[in-house]
């Protein structure tokens, strides 16, 4: 097996080698940073393989925006390693190949979507035909519109469009769809997996669990610059699998936390919310316990919940 | 090595073609932006225009009318740069906006060669009006030799009043860069002989106008029409290019120190 191996390696027919599924794009090798008292991230470690959608996901603060940034070497990190697309990524040859959309408080206002287009097409050696870019990221309706006259939900539309107009293999898209209604959201998380089904490798940030879901293959849980966990979302669903149960008692929310199976106890406002795996045994002790009780609901614990009670106990080990 | 080789390949076209398409659609939509940006074009255009009709037209029995097509004309050039590059590239940076061209394969001189060329060409729109101005209700000749010549010097003066601006984009933050660009750029104006010959200033302020670039970029300009001082003009040459250096020296020397701290 080895021998073939080097052989196909090394001979003239491996030559050229077709993109495999498994084929590292990126990768944050132990990367620390840090800005100034505060660490950014914390040795943390991510790979991107070629044609997948993996969702950063974390609440503010995480370390998301540091993590998209070395890779477009924005910045540079204070230990570790940055690769993409084999090389380092202040390299020009690997950034003809990407794409990004940062968080831009405000576009240079006085030039007219197309123009921006135009002009950040000629960027990359072998852009998207401006009407394709145009289509793509919906951009009929004020393609011809000054950049200062787009709402905010239209303004992150055309930053996807600068985006992908260079027809990159590899796309970085930071808070896609921080400023959008539900319907330019959905449209935009259609165009995400139109990128996915072309080939492209994605790597999106987001504090929406509902997005992240909805278009990752892999989720990357990231809080306080530390990799919480990653997986499928069923996966990550997985680790709280239990159930969430809400009633109104006058039990000491520090006593529940020590019922079995119990992972999580909230307060929302009179009532208290916990997470628990077997929610059958905690139901009963509590009704055992206060006969007050009421307001009982039991219902499946949603991927908020699992986000929840993992950026808490992450919060909890490092008290 | 075979899947590295095959990161760095496909499909590449960065020739001098490229670049230059690159470089002319850059240049373009600066110089468009530049043209809409209201408080911009029409500050910078629109002063020296004022200005010339206001002094320049009510002294066409005199020097006067003359004497400020050059000195405004320098004028112009100064705070298109100052404001063209200095605000442009402060303001892009605050909002995030050169981020995200930095992220992408746009080549750094592009961006920079763009802003620098823009700049010159408002100018020397700059140059034109007051030309026209001058001849026309200024009761002003000049020859066609003496307006290319003050092109030339306008052209070469955006030089290094570009690297100064790109040094106070990088010291001064965005929002106090209106404020620190008046309080840099009229206080010279006044004193480097814009506005009126130096010869008529304060004796104190004639100790220092020599110090200041605009000064020499000045007397350059009215060399052509015979109103500078007596001296070499090699001089006004050499400091100008002394500041350019300078300026860019010290924008470069930042630049480089915050991208290592980045």
């Amino acid at each position: 097996m080895s021998a073939t191996a080097v052989i196909t390696a090394t001979g003239p027919a491996a030559w050229p080698v077709p993109l495999s599924q498994s084929r590292t794009v990126a990768k944050l090798h132990s990367v620390t940073k840090r800005y100034g008292q505060t660490t950014a991230l914390d040795n943390f470690s991510l790979e991107l393989r070629a044609g997948e959608v993996v969702a950063l996901l974390g609440p503010n603060g995480a370390g998301k925006t540091t993590a998209v940034r070395l890779l477009l070497g924005l910045i540079s990190p204070d230990s570790g390693s940055v690769r993409v697309l084999g090389r380092d990524p202040r390299d020009a040859d690997a950034r003809t190949r990407i794409g990004a959309m940062l968080q831009v408080s405000r576009v240079p206002e006085m030039l007219r979507v197309r123009e921006h287009i135009d002009l950040f097409r000629s960027y990359y050696p072998n852009p998207l035909p401006l009407a394709e870019v145009i289509r793509i990221a919906k951009l009929e309706s004020f393609a011809d519109q000054m950049f200062g006259k787009l709402s905010g939900g239209q303004k992150q539309r055309a930053l996807f469009g600068l985006a992908v107009c260079g027809n990159p293999d590899l796309v970085f898209l930071d808070e896609p769809t921080v400023g959008m209604d539900i319907e330019s959201r959905r449209a935009l998380w259609d165009e995400i997996r139109a990128l996915s089904a072309a080939g492209k490798t994605v790597l999106l940030t987001t504090h929406y669990l509902e997005e992240a879901d909805m278009l990752a293959n892999r989720i990357v849980v990231i809080n306080k610059g530390k990799l919480l966990c990653e997986g499928t979302s069923a996966e990550i669903k997985q680790r709280v699998s239990g159930r969430r149960i809400r009633c109104i008692t006058q039990l000491d929310p520090e006593f529940i936390a020590t019922l079995p199976t119990v992972v999580d106890v909230q307060q929302d406002r009179e009532a208290v919310v916990i997470l628990a795996e077997r929610p059958e045994q905690v139901v009963r002790q509590l009704l055992l316990r206060d006969e007050t009780l009421h307001g009982l609901e039991v219902a499946a614990a949603a991927l908020e919940d699992a986000f929840l009670a993992l950026t808490n106990d992450s919060a909890s080990a490092q008290a | 090595m075979a899947t590295n080789a095959i990161a760095v390949s496909g499909p590449r076209s960065l020739n001098f073609g490229y670049y230059a398409q690159i470089f002319r659609k850059e240049t373009k939509y600066e110089f468009v932006k530049m043209l809409r940006t209201k408080t911009f074009s029409l500050s910078v255009l629109g002063f020296p225009v004022m200005f010339y009709l206001l002094f320049g037209t009510s002294n066409r029995h005199n020097m006067f009318a003359r004497y400020l097509m050059p000195s405004y004309s320098c004028m112009g050039v100064v705070s298109a740069c100052l404001f063209g590059i200095g605000m442009g590239i402060a303001l892009e940076r605050a909002q995030g906006w050169l981020e995200l061209k930095q992220a992408s394969p746009m080549p750094r001189f592009a961006y920079l060669a763009a802003k620098t060329i823009s700049c010159a060409a408002f100018a020397l729109v700059i140059v034109a009006a007051l030309l026209t101005l001058g001849i026309t209700l200024g009761g002003v000749t000049i020859t066609a030799g003496e307006a290319l010549k003050l092109a030339g010097v306008v052209l070469a003066g955006s030089l290094p009043f570009t690297a100064m601006g790109l040094l106070i984009a990088l010291l001064v933050p965005a929002s106090a860069g209106p404020g620190v660009i008046n309080l840099i750029y009229l206080p010279m104006s006044f004193a480097s002989g814009f506005w009126m010959p130096v010869e008529y200033l304060p004796h104190w302020l004639r100790v220092i106008t020599p110090a200041l670039p605009t000064y020499h970029l000045a007397q350059l300009a009215l060399h052509i029409f015979g109103y500078s001082q007596a001296g070499s003009m090699l001089t006004h040459w050499e400091a100008l290019a002394g500041f350019t250096l300078l300026m860019s020296g010290a924008a470069w020397m930042i630049f480089t120190r915050s991208e290592a701290r980045a």
